[in-house]
């Protein structure tokens, strides 16, 4: 793990935490059958906030932020996106999922579909864009996450770290309010980690409401404004990046984190 | 120093391969000759291809294309290669070539008697219905396999599954109207009520309205705009068909019918809809666990037991449904087999952007799908034409059919391997063009990523 994401100095002039409520989480319940793998959770995130969700692997954060999109039905209690209930209605979900953009661990591109099909797909056929007008709103992400050049290839031809970043500019064509992402960079060389990390500042600097499951323990430091900790399906603690590192108050913290920085 | 350490000081310069490894004699040395096994094998199997051909070729090749009759043939056999030469008799060939093509569809079917003999008054050329059908198929089918050629030639695919039974039946054009309005109720159906009811309710909807319409109103329909406006060509009843034409027309609708139910049976089986998934998989079963045989034998003579009396329901439509459903099967299991192969990251990509079920599954998980299946699609494809010469069984007389009546005839009788052959020298150019056709997709498919 990388202590330092990177060596830029972060823009911090446009990155404050707003009053408005973007995902409101109250005494949420999950199973898989009869696991019981998220358990009440609460948790309000405004617009603005940059949350990084740490813990050990199987504590339920994927599920976690894959109910945020509904990815996952959640069985008890309630989850309001932007204002809109997650219930089992098709118009709320899908009206919710054009507001979160989600990016995954193994990135799920479309692989049969150039990088410009890839990201102008989801704008012409959910959001009806004309398609010139979503091919300029591509390249123009597509040059934000510094790729421009390979627009007309297949996923198949970019590395790693290229095709997180087109799977970044795709979720962004889309105009979301909300951006989550799970673990971004696990399945990256070391070397490419980097590059994706400042995809991501480079987000958060625009002020961007971010939920990020992350080893990446130098971002959460640098960018986000609140870190999680979850374990066995329970968020355990959470506090500002400075307090959480240097003073992590439960036991199941200090452990992780004496895990996971190495100390 | 140590011993382990070590600069390269000069670069090595690039090298001829040995002479052993290229040309001729050295894949010869690889491939056929590199052992003392490899060397017998190689040299046994040479022997046997020069043997068996040592006996076909001059059969096919020393061989008579000209004459009326077997015996005729004989005669000019003996005459030209000697008394003991066994040549092949071709003949039959070019004298029965029209009808193992064409069956006994009449040539020129412009008026109600359908003429068979000389070409009438004004007639259009011989045989002209089946010709501008196999044409028709070919043009459909072009813009689909190769996708250089114009879009604007999709329309010729889109009106090709109405106007191909027209051409072959007749009748009045209406009729294939009324069918293509079927779809196109159900297609504004959906796209009106899925808003208002729901998008389940709204595909019932959307599915049963054409149904119905095309089982009690399309006919009235059909007779009622004749009344008005009459556009039709002469009725060629289904026992004329035949030969070729038979076999292609069936397996040309099984095909073109057999990917789209296909395609929707194995995704009724993936279905969470307890219902429609329950009755896919025991479609599907029941389906892949009959023979063919006994399903055409069903349409043959149990269905009319069934059906109320005094209807008439055509033998040749019959068939064409029970191949149809019979391929449908097939392909449901193997489009299954390519969904199943795909990540499911595929479909939460998909999800997360917003995509509804119907439009990641036509614009990210079927194209997919089926280009993993493509080998397995293009096998059922082969397997369904092939299978088409089933229908010899139930009286219809397709080319293999035809072999008995021609075999019948006083002048033909006693002849055998000739028919036989070019039947399957024409089978094999079929199937061996939609195999070639696979492999270059597949190849093209790839590169492109
Ligand atoms: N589809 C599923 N069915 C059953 N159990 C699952 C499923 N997905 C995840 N789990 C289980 O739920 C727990 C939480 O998984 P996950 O949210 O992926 O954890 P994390 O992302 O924190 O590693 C794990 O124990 C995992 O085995
Ligand atoms: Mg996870």
């Amino acid at each position: 793990m990388s202590e330092l994401a990177t060596e830029r100095q972060i823009d911090r002039s446009k990155m404050h935490v707003g009053s408005d409520v973007a995902i409101q989480i109250n005494n949420m319940n999950k199973w898989y059958g009869a696991f019981h793998v998220l358990r009440d959770i609460n948790l309000t995130v405004n617009e603005g906030e940059r949350i990084v969700i740490a813990g050990p692997s199987g504590s339920g954060k994927s599920t976690l932020i894959r109910c945020i999109n509904r990815l996952e039905e959640h069985q008890q209690g309630d989850i309001i996106v932007d204002g809109t209930e997650l219930t089992s209605d098709l118009k709320n979900i899908d009206k919710v999922r054009r507001e979160v953009g989600m990016c995954f661990q193994h990135f799920n591109l479309f692989p049969h579909l150039t990088i410009l099909e890839n990201c102008t797909l989801a704008p012409i056929w959910v959001r009806k864009v004309p398609r010139k007008e979503a091919e300029e709103t591509a390249m123009h992400f597509l040059e934000k996450v510094k790729i421009p050049d390979q627009a007309l290839k297949y996923p198949g031809q970019l590395s790693g770290g290229q095709q997180q970043r087109v799977a970044i500019a795709r979720s962004l064509c889309m105009k979301p309010r909300i951006m989550l992402f799970d673990e971004p960079t696990s399945a990256l060389d070391p070397e490419m980690i980097k590059e994706v990390l400042d995809t991501m500042i480079e987000l958060a600097e625009e002020g961007m409401t971010m939920i990020c499951v992350t080893h990446e323990m130098g971002f959460a430091r640098q960018v986000a404004n609140r870190v999680i900790f979850m374990d066995q399906g329970q968020i355990v603690e959470q506090n500002e990046p400075e307090e959480f590192f240097n003073n992590p108050k439960s036991e199941r913290t200090q452990l992780f984190l004496s895990q996971i920085l190495g100390h | 120093m140590s011993d382990i350490s070590f600069v390269r000081t000069e670069m090595l310069p690039e090298k001829e391969p040995p002479a052993s490894t290229v040309g001729f004699i050295g894949w010869a040395k690889a491939n056929l000759f590199s052992s003392v096994l490899n060397s017998v094998l190689t040299i046994l199997s040479i022997v046997l291809v020069l043997f068996v051909l040592s006996g076909v070729l001059p059969w096919a090749f020393q061989s008579v294309w000209n004459a009326s009759s077997l015996t005729e043939c004989r005669e000019i056999l003996k005459a030209t290669y000697g008394e003991h030469h066994e040549g092949a008799c071709w003949a039959v060939i070019n004298d029965r070539w029209v009808q193992l093509v064409f069956g006994f569809y009449p040539p020129y079917p412009i008026d109600p008697t359908m003429y068979l003999g000389n070409p009438p008054e004004g007639a259009w050329p011989a045989y002209f219905r089946p010709i501008a059908t196999f044409v028709l198929i070919l043009a459909a089918v072009a813009p689909v396999l190769f996708d250089k050629l114009p879009r604007k030639m999709l329309i010729i695919t889109a009106i090709f599954p109405f106007a191909m039974p027209w051409l072959m039946w007749g009748g009045t054009v209406w009729f294939p109207v009324a069918a293509a309005l079927g779809f196109a109720i159900g297609y504004f159906a959906f796209k009106y009520l899925a808003d208002i009811v729901g998008e389940l309710a709204g595909l019932i909807i959307a599915v049963v309205l054409p149904v119905i319409w095309w089982l009690f109103l399309m006919g009235p329909f059909a007779d009622l705009m004749q009344s008005i406006i009459a556009l039709d060509i002469p009725v060629v009843e289904s026992r004329k068909f035949g030969g070729f034409t038979v076999s292609i027309f069936i397996g040309v609708v099984a095909i073109v019918g057999s990917l789209p139910i296909g395609i929707v049976l194995a995704l009724g089986r993936q279905s969470d809809l307890l219902i429609v998934k329950a009755l896919c998989v025991g479609f599907i079963e029941f389906i892949r666990g009959v023979p063919l045989i006994t399903l055409l034998f069903v349409a043959s003579t149990l269905l009319n037991i069934f059906l109320p009396p005094g209807t008439e329901f055509d033998i040749i439509l019959r068939v064409l449904i029970m191949v149809t459903l019979f391929a449908s099967a097939y392909m449901a299991e193997v489009i299954r087999g390519g969904l199943a192969a795909l990540p499911r990251g595929q479909y939460e990509g998909a999800d997360s952007l917003g995509l509804n079920y119907w439009q990641a599954q036509r614009l990210i998980i079927m194209p997919q799908a089926l280009k993993i299946s493509i080998p397995g699609i293009v096998s059922n494809f082969i397997g369904i034409f092939k299978d088409t010469t089933l229908v010899s069984i139930i009286a219809i007389l397709d080319p293999l059919g035809l072999t008995n009546g021609i075999r019948a005839d006083a002048a033909w009788n006693g002849i055998y391997w000739e028919l036989f052959a070019f039947i399957a020298i024409v089978f094999f150019v079929f199937c061996f063009s939609m195999s070639r056709y696979s492999m270059y997709l597949e190849r093209k498919l790839k590169t492109s990523h």
